[in-house]
């Protein structure tokens, strides 16, 4: 008995000093937020700031180039919202084609489908950027929120596997009371989805907050920036870097990941057992 | 005319039209976004097509031989290959044993796991990658832990072999998506797998290499799958902690076709480039997956 709790003991102890060893990171960018220049830069490995600097908050949240950064989140929430909207409807429109009807080409489109997951973004980067270039949409949202409306790979298949097992029998009823293809699906079948499209929703939130390339490779002028963007200018400039107001702003740039994770942890897990995302 | 409207109707709620019709914004995506973009690059791959300038020439197979010519291009590639063989295997077994050691029957194993999973939720992020550099930068934090070991002045952006190092370890700390994936795997298992097993006197080790690891194979070849390709497009790091310097040391071929395409504005050597990587991931993921019969065990077999 006692060997066993023993063994417990020691289990306790080697899995919350390795997970410290992970957070570390993370809890010496927060840390960080509040330290003076000098301490980020001696590399002090402590997690309590010699100095509380409260105005790294404020001198980081005045931006680049007068752009204040309530400008760049406001634009990350603009297209993150939109895409994740985009997404959430195209996605489960496609999946209830694939889930629910029986149909000429549909195997062929299916496999099409999944095929899309494992063509690398670089090959079709160069070409969709050529496309908007002569469409005039660069420097603008659109392409980034625009290719959210046709469905991501990845949650039709995760709504699929969700719809499969809501029964035929209500679709069945359904048609009983006098409804088409169409209103089952707006009346009965979406409004079960419910749990698959929370999952979409965070995770393709999350993916449009954090993206980088796409906004990187559209963006053009500050006032249209997003956060992750913005927050590269703090390396960028050739002036002297300001640490304490670098990490203010990341740290603040996290948060909605932060709470997210805290309020759907259940949702997030979920949708990274069907389909394997982020790997 | 009300016959008319029955028949229309009817129409409409075929199956194959009611199929089509929500299937619709995919094919319309897959044509306009994917496929048509995928022929147009491949197209621009044989001209010397430049951003900002209006005509462009068919140049062949110019881009192809420039690319064979160039020492930049074979370096990106090596340091691509180099990080994606270390990194993936790397971060697949962390994934694996974590999971095997937080799906034990402990209290707590829940919120551990969500605390082991958060650097992968954030890792991608513009502010983790600055953190990183920041704590990998000469007198910074990690630099100063091995100083206290007595390893004095790794300056790790200073050699680009041991730049990469950093970057690696940037990966394989986002072991939590794989490790959620394997400890659902693990749960899996069925019990009387498990107590068979310990009732012939299995020990510990051979359950988990003989029942549990068998059992997850076809969890790992996915994984191994998608890990690989995602490896390959690695960019977001490179481009923010070492710019792919020094000396080219972590010029991965993703951040090498951006400066092409982005930078220099060479859009046909860039689209050539990014084929070129197509082919090569895609050969790579044929020869895992050809060899994954031999190793993948399937329990309905």
């Amino acid at each position: 008995m006692k060997k066993q709790s023993l063994t417990v003991i020691f289990y306790h102890v080697l899995v919350i000093a390795f997970g410290f060893v992970m957070v570390y990171p993370v809890l010496w960018m927060i840390s960080g937020s509040l330290k003076t220049n000098v301490e980020i830069v001696s590399g002090a490995l402590t997690l309590i700031p010699r100095y509380w600097v409260w105005e790294n908050f404020t001198t980081g949240w005045r931006g680049f180039a007068g752009v204040t950064f309530g400008t760049f989140f406001r634009n990350s929430f603009i297209i993150a919202v939109f895409s994740t909207v985009g997404i959430t409807l195209s996605s489960s429109l496609i999946a209830y084609s694939f889930a629910r009807m029986r149909f000429r080409g549909r195997t062929l489109l299916f496999t099409i489908m999944l095929s899309t997951m494992m063509i690398p973004g670089q090959v079709i980067m160069i070409p969709q950027f050529l496309i908007f270039h002569r469409l005039g949409l660069v420097n603008t949202f659109v392409p980034l929120i625009g290719p959210s409306f046709f469905g991501g790979a990845f949650f039709i298949f995760l709504i699929m596997q969700f719809m499969v097992s809501i029964p035929k029998e209500l679709d069945e009823a359904g048609i009983c009371d006098g409804c088409n293809k169409y209103s089952i699906f707006v009346r009965i079948i979406f409004p079960l989805l419910k749990p698959a499209l929370i999952t979409t929703a965070i995770i393709q939130f999350y993916w449009a907050w954090d993206n980088f390339m796409g906004p990187l490779i559209y963006l053009n002028s500050p006032r249209l920036f997003t956060v992750s963007l913005a927050l590269r200018l703090f390396a960028d400039t050739a002036s002297i870097t300001n640490y304490g107001a670098m990490f203010a702003m990341s740290t603040l740039s996290l948060m909605p990941v932060f709470i997210m994770f805290l309020f759907f942890n259940k949702h997030l897990v979920e949708g990274i057992n069907t389909s394997g995302i982020k790997g | 005319m009300n016959l008319d409207r029955e028949r229309i109707s009817r129409f409409m709620n075929k199956d194959v039209v009611v199929g089509y019709i929500f299937a619709l914004p995919f094919i319309i995506g897959f044509l306009g976004i994917m496929l048509i973009p995928m022929f147009m690059s491949l197209y621009y791959s044989f001209t010397n097509l430049t951003l900002g300038r209006i005509s462009y020439n068919w140049v062949g197979l110019a881009n192809y031989s420039r690319m064979w010519n160039d020492a930049r291009f074979w370096n990106s590639m090596r340091v691509t290959f180099r990080f994606v063989f270390l990194s993936v295997p790397v971060r697949m077994v962390f994934g694996l044993l974590v999971a095997y050691a937080l799906t034990r029957k402990y209290r707590g194993v829940h919120g551990y796991r969500a605390t082991y999973y958060l650097p992968t939720l954030i890792g991608g992020s513009i502010a983790v990658a600055l953190v990183w550099g920041q704590m990998f930068q000469r007198g910074g934090v990690v630099y100063n832990l091995f100083e206290m070991m007595g390893l004095n002045g790794i300056h790790w952006f200073g050699s680009p072999t041991l730049a990469l190092v950093p970057l690696i370890l940037m990966n394989v700390w986002q072991f939590g998506a794989a490790m959620i994936i394997f400890a659902a795997g693990i749960k899996d298992i069925p019990e009387t797998y498990l107590e068979a097993a310990a009732i012939d006197g299995a020990n510990k080790f051979q359950i988990f290499f003989q029942i549990i690891l068998p059992c997850l194979t076809p969890i790992i070849l996915y994984n191994l799958v998608m890990q690989t390709i995602a490896a390959f497009m690695t960019f977001t790091q490179a481009f923010i902690i070492t710019g792919g310097g020094p000396a080219e040391g972590t010029n991965f071929i993703a951040l090498y076709i951006y400066n092409h395409a982005f930078s220099w504005r060479n859009m046909g050597y860039a689209s050539a480039m990014s084929w070129v990587l197509l082919v090569v991931v895609a050969v790579i993921t044929g020869i895992i997956l050809k060899t994954s019969k031999r190793w993948t065990f399937y329990t309905n077999e």
